[in-house]
């Protein structure tokens, strides 16, 4: 089965509706959100009524930390995202807020676990920038791969069964087969925010049988998400950093 | 889930196991069949049982990633493969006939011989770096060659794949491969440099026509080291008749700087089948080994050798094409070999391991008997070639980047059409005429080239002001 796994859309309507598009023109069979769904972006209610849509359709959503912010004000963000955060609740329905309050921490199916974080700890939201980082997670997990997002950068490591781990920056649109002799974590770059040097929308998708796993990139109208967030009175910067992607 | 133990009569995954071939250190083989596979068949299986090296695993799982994708004539065909899960296995092409370890006890060889048997290696090395992929185990007995003469490149366990996760890279705290033959830098870690395959390949080069390996049979970390920053004796000084062209490639090879090397694989395939034509520098005539003036600045000077940033396979290779400029040195030409000069300067200048063969042919007639000398009784050919040094001159390019060639032909653009195949040419630039009473005979020559060349092609045209305007535009 094909996955499509989409991290941190962070309600960037633009990006995760051009990811949308690649992913079934490319064979989606079902859909994963590794959280993030809000924070930063100007259609929060565009982002949450999608992914409510796609999960009521059998696709798998699990918490991150912005989607968690909106029901918990004590999260410690800095002053931009805190201002996100606040513009978004007050743009939010009760069951939207409610739908983003009740979704899992992580979610386990077959030899797969999705995090929005990382593994050790997800309720803790460290961010995997490192190979100490991906080992720490897979230490926590049997899961053969485990997705997650959170730090906005692709990258891909592995431990092997004498615990000695690799690290990749994966190539775009190369396939790249999770040997099954060794353990993964895949950290999925941003959908909505990418922070890696390339403004394009980021994601991937897996196949079961062949397990390999592919790192896509998807252009998209970039200005017309920032002036959205200019529109809505939200810190420009916001808006600046998706023309650079960082 | 038991694993099948690989026995003669296994069945797995639609392969029937034969006998086997080979029991080493890291895997056995075993040939296999399949009723929808018609060529020969090996099957690969490596030794992961308690204890064993754990080198055995990460080098086969190298080879379970990269084998699948690599393809053409110079790798084994691969057909299949089985994780570890389960029963972990590879699925090649049997390639007939033995390695190149098998002539170990002829050396030296010849220089003829040596040099075509470089060419065919750095023409099969070339084929894998564009493939992303950089061997890092070039020694005899990882190189065969097929019954139709081409080298084929097998063991692939240490390889580097650009695209995909290096799983050697962490995993050894000290440079794995087979000591003889590696080069400085894996010394110092770097893993993604294809030149770090022609110092291995100069190193067989070197073995093969002296009979001596250039740093001995040290397998410790410190004799190792010594390439950092000693350099081999001179082949000329084991063998006084070493030809000068031969020392200057096999000693580029073996820089310790892997800028100093052949920009590409490609670049030294060229220079092995143009001897004639390869710039002789000081290195060609040596007879001494560098004075220890020289040794003693690289070794505790460590900036001549720290480890260079990560590099991209595809953009270096991609910056040291080889270029071929079809010159036409018949009157009237001069507006267009100015406009040809003009675009190669250009290219030269934004690429500089960039090398530029000239072409010119000299076009033989169908049905009369040619003559070597024209009418004043000069040699056409050579004045053809000076004739290109000629054109070439105001490009100031260093010698080493720079070779003229006259092919002599009935069909011009057939002829270079074939000199670009065989030496794995990456672009041609060539002039089109406007209004010529040849092309209206006898076709564009351009335009044949731009239709059937397997590289990028530059069809240059004068700038308009230099055309005469057409009968047409006048009236």
């Amino acid at each position: 089965m094909r996955l499509a796994i989409f991290a941190d859309i962070h309600a960037n309507r633009q990006a995760f509706a051009a990811c949308l598009d690649f992913a079934r023109v490319h064979g989606a069979e079902r859909l994963i959100c590794l959280g993030d769904i809000v924070g930063y972006g100007a259609d929060p209610e565009w982002a949450v009524d999608t992914v409510m849509d796609l999960v009521d359709d059998g696709a798998v959503a699990v918490i991150g930390n912005h989607d968690h912010a909106i029901s918990t004000p004590s999260e410690t963000m800095n002053a931009e995202a805190q201002m996100a955060i606040e513009w978004t609740r007050g743009r939010l329905s009760v069951a939207q807020r409610r739908f983003l309050a009740e979704l899992p921490l992580t979610r386990r199916e077959d030899d797969r676990l999705y995090v929005h974080s990382e593994a050790s700890h997800p309720a803790r939201w460290h961010y995997v920038r490192a190979t100490p980082d991906a080992a720490r997670s897979l230490d926590a997990t049997d899961a053969h791969v485990t997705f997650c997002g959170h730090i906005h950068r692709p990258a891909l490591y592995s431990m092997s069964s004498a615990a000695k781990m690799t690290s990749f920056i994966p190539t775009n649109d190369v396939p790249v087969q999770l040997l099954g002799g060794r353990r993964w974590l895949a950290v999925l770059g941003s959908v909505g925010q990418p922070r890696d040097g390339d403004p394009a929308a980021s994601f991937a998708m897996f196949d079961t049988i062949s397990r390999e796993i592919t790192y896509c990139r998807v252009p998209y109208d970039v200005e017309a998400a920032a002036d959205r967030i200019r529109a809505n009175g939200l810190p420009p910067w916001l808006a600046d950093r998706l023309l650079i992607g960082r | 889930m038991a694993k099948p133990a690989i026995a003669p009569g296994t069945e797995l995954d639609g392969f029937t196991v034969g006998e086997c071939v080979h029991h080493g250190g890291m895997a056995t083989l075993w040939t296999v069949t399949h009723p929808g596979i018609p060529v020969p068949l090996l099957m690969k299986v490596p030794r992961v049982a308690e204890g064993e090296d754990p080198a055995a695993i990460v080098s086969f799982e190298m080879e379970q990633m990269i084998l699948p994708r690599l393809a053409g004539t110079h790798v084994p065909g691969c057909f299949g493969t089985g994780d570890f899960d389960r029963q972990a296995y590879v699925v090649l092409e049997r390639i007939p006939g033995k390695t190149l370890y098998s002539r170990i006890d002829e050396l030296p060889i010849s220089y003829e011989e040596a040099r075509v048997l470089g060419g065919k290696i750095a023409t099969a090395l070339a084929d894998l770096h564009r493939q992303n992929v950089i061997h890092h185990d070039i020694k005899p007995s990882s190189i065969m060659f097929r019954p139709s003469g081409e080298c084929v490149l097998i063991d692939f366990g240490l390889s580097h794949h650009n695209q995909l996760p290096d799983l050697l890279q962490e995993e050894f705290r000290l440079p794995y491969g087979t000591a003889p033959y590696m080069a400085p830098e894996r010394l110092l870690g770097v893993r993604d440099d294809p030149r770090s395959d022609l110092f291995s390949l100069g190193v067989l080069l070197y073995f093969f026509t002296t009979g001596v390996r250039p740093f001995g049979e040290s397998e410790t970390l410190r004799g190792m080291r010594r390439r950092l920053w000693r350099d081999p004796y001179p082949p000329r000084k084991l063998r006084p008749d070493y030809p000068p062209w031969l020392q200057e490639i096999v000693l580029r090879c073996l820089e310790i700087e892997p800028v100093w090397r052949h920009p590409t694989a490609s670049q030294l395939a060229f220079d092995l089948a143009h001897p004639d034509q390869v710039k002789l520098t000081a290195r060609s005539e040596r007879l001494q080994r560098d004075p220890l003036s020289t040794v003693w600045r690289r070794r505790f000077n460590r900036g001549l050798t720290l480890p260079k940033p990560k590099s991209d396979v595809a953009a270096q290779l991609a910056s040291g094409p080889i270029v071929v400029v079809a010159i036409d040195t018949e009157e009237g030409s001069g507006a267009l070999n100015e406009c040809l000069r003009r675009t190669a300067a250009q290219l030269l200048s934004t690429l500089p391991s960039a090398r530029l063969a000239c072409l010119n042919v000299l076009r033989l007639g169908r049905i009369t008997i040619d003559r070597t000398l024209d009418e004043q009784g000069n040699n056409k050919h050579i004045d053809r070639m000076v004739a290109l040094r000629h054109w070439a001159q105001p490009l100031e390019l260093d010698e080493s980047r720079l070779t003229v060639h006259v092919l002599e032909a009935v069909d011009p653009a057939a002829a270079i059409l074939e000199f670009t195949r065989v030496n794995h040419v990456d672009h041609i630039v060539i002039g089109a005429r406007q209004n010529s009473m040849l092309r209206t005979l006898l076709g564009s020559v351009s335009a044949k080239i731009a239709a059937e060349a397997a590289c990028t092609v530059t069809v240059v045209r004068p700038p308009r002001s230099a055309v005469e305007p057409l009968a047409e535009e006048i009236k």
